[in-house]
């Protein structure tokens, strides 16, 4: 589904920030991106998110090469995939039901069309009474919820989290992880970037681990 | 089911009620879905500023557009007002029989094409035009006094002056033509000068209305970058994006500039207002031999109508650029 192929990006002149990095993400795989803080996770997943250009190797996401993807195809390509930020991103103007159908609604979709679906997702990740509520009043893991709400509402290919369990109690950190592995179930691949080692300890799966630049990868 | 129950359930009216109530909360319910939250935020206090800086610059140029045209329809006034007569004065000679030569010099004007009337300007007439120099009492035949004949030009068809000047010469040689080419060319060449110098400060004026909403624009913009990230990652198409900004600044754009452009027309109104309640005052009368009537006309008000406008465009064009080199930043 996605291919890194001997990958390095630099900003501006500074030094490599990731050194041949290759790896492949199948479809439906679940793992962990880790790596000590500052190691390029984040840089990772913006490549993988395509909100960066490689400085050199070659990347395929959905067959495409990332070099020849246009400008006008890039939000096409995105639709197939779920970003979870760690500032989550939630607009504050708008309510946690909103914020869910934003992708839906700045496709063109009639709210009436989607009104039924985006409620349900909504009971899924728990924040069916929270809907109408706008986020500066949610907690930290109702905006978190709200923020992997909004990535899955277009039935992405694959989904990606940034530190998702960096902001919330252990316990809510759990549930978190239950909800995107249930997910990975349902057919969604899921990508975890994250340095909790007692969140990777939760679950077997593939670990991706940076460190200098370079990435390991642990089956 | 108890006998009231029954009753109730089949009353007519109690139906009616139900099923009204029940339409009721569909409607609402309706409406509360279709009204969604505008995806860019409502205004912040940037956004306000931006649009009071809009209004002030919009007063400002439409002020000064007024003004330029004010001037402008002065100048032509004063220009054809001058340039609708000539005079032709005969000075005395002897054996000179003036009035016969000032009937001479009336006919051969008036029977030129381009002259709606020739007047001569009486004896009396002349004494008190000298009256103020040479004082009461004048005997006008005691002193070698000019004469002069009054020609009313039609400003459109202006008559040949060579020719009456050649004919002139001819039948009183006495007489000498003044069409007031020096004066007019004077006042041409002064109208101009104002009128240039008008444009020059109305294209300043439109000029820096244009950086100082590009740049009140641009700051109002600069809140809303988290807004376009957001919309461009959960893969809106940058037209989209583009299209949302730009009808929320054309909306804040336009009332700032229809609230400037209205304000400038306000003062306007007033002043030509109180210019026509000051006809026959000598305030008003020196306003007006200056500026006219002080009404700006229709190119006048057509003038504001399109600063406003453009305003309002440059405002949602530059939301638009904006958010179009934000997502090239963000994409690379």
């Amino acid at each position: 589904m996605i291919r890194f192929e001997n990958v390095g990006l630099r900003y501006g002149m500074g030094p490599e920030v990731l050194r041949d990095v290759s790896f492949h993400l199948p479809e439906r795989s679940f793992q962990f991106l880790s790596g000590p803080s500052g190691t390029g996770k984040t840089t990772l997943l913006r490549l993988l998110f395509m909100s960066l250009k490689p400085t050199r190797g070659l990347i395929t996401i959905f067959g495409k090469d990332r070099s020849r993807v246009t400008r006008q195809e890039l939000p096409l390509l995105r639709r197939r995939i779920g970003v979870v930020f760690q500032d989550f991103r939630l607009l504050d103007h708008m309510t946690t039901y909103e914020n869910v159908a934003l992708p839906l609604r700045v496709r063109g979709r009639e709210e009436a069309s989607y009104r039924g679906d985006v409620v349900e997702l909504l009971k899924w990740v728990g924040l069916g009474d929270r809907m109408h509520v706008l986020p500066p009043v949610l907690s930290g893991g109702e905006k978190q919820r709200a923020a992997i709400a909004r990535a899955l509402i277009e039935q992405p290919r694959i989904l990606l989290a940034d530190e998702p369990t960096g902001n919330v109690d252990p316990q809510l950190a759990r549930r978190l992880l239950r909800l995107l592995i249930e997910l990975n179930r349902m057919g969604t691949a899921v990508v975890i970037a994250t340095h909790d080692i007692g969140l990777m300890e939760q679950v077997e799966a593939r670990r991706m681990v940076l460190s200098g630049g370079r990435l390991d990868i642990y089956d | 089911m108890t006998k009231a129950k029954a009753a109730k359930a089949l009353h007519p009216a109690v139906k009616l009620k139900d099923k009204v109530s029940a339409g009721v909360r569909q409607q609402a319910a309706r409406t509360l879905a279709r009204k969604q939250t505008p995806i860019v935020p409502p205004d912040n206090i940037a956004a306000r500023a931006m649009i009071l800086v809009v209004a002030i610059m919009t007063f400002l140029s439409c002020l000064t557009l007024g003004a330029v045209t004010l001037v402008r329809d002065t100048a032509a006034t004063w220009q054809t007002q001058i340039a609708r007569e000539a005079t032709i004065q005969i000075k005395p000679a002897d054996g000179l029989d003036m009035e016969a030569a000032l009937a001479d010099a009336r006919d051969i004007a008036a029977g030129h094409r381009g002259v709606r009337g020739a007047n001569i300007v009486s004896r009396e007439a002349t004494t008190r035009l000298l009256e103020p120099w040479l004082g009461p009492g004048l005997d006008i035949d005691e002193l070698p006094v000019p004469r002069l004949v009054i020609v009313t030009i039609d400003p459109v068809e202006r008559p040949d002056f060579a020719a009456m000047r050649a004919e002139l010469a001819e039948a009183v040689p006495n007489a000498a033509l003044d069409d007031h080419r020096t004066w007019v060319d004077r006042l041409v060449a002064m109208a101009r000068t104002t009128v240039t110098i008008g444009m020059a400060v109305l294209a300043l004026m439109l000029s820096a209305t244009a950086l100082t909403v590009i740049f009140a624009t641009r700051g109002a913009m600069a809140g809303n970058g988290h807004v376009i990230e957001v919309m461009h990652f959960v893969g809106a198409e940058a037209p989209f994006i583009a299209r949302e900004f730009r009808r929320h600044f054309l909306l804040a754009g336009s009332r700032g500039a229809a609230a400037g452009g209205a304000a400038a027309i306000i003062v306007f109104v007033l002043f030509s207002w109180w210019s026509s309640r000051n006809v026959a005052t000598p305030e008003g009368d020196q306003t007006a031999a200056l500026f006219g009537n002080f009404a700006i006309g229709t190119s006048g008000y057509l003038g504001v109508a399109l600063v406003v406008i453009l305003i309002a465009v440059l405002t949602a064009a530059t939301s638009h650029v904006t958010v179009m080199a934000h997502l090239k930043r963000i994409e690379t």
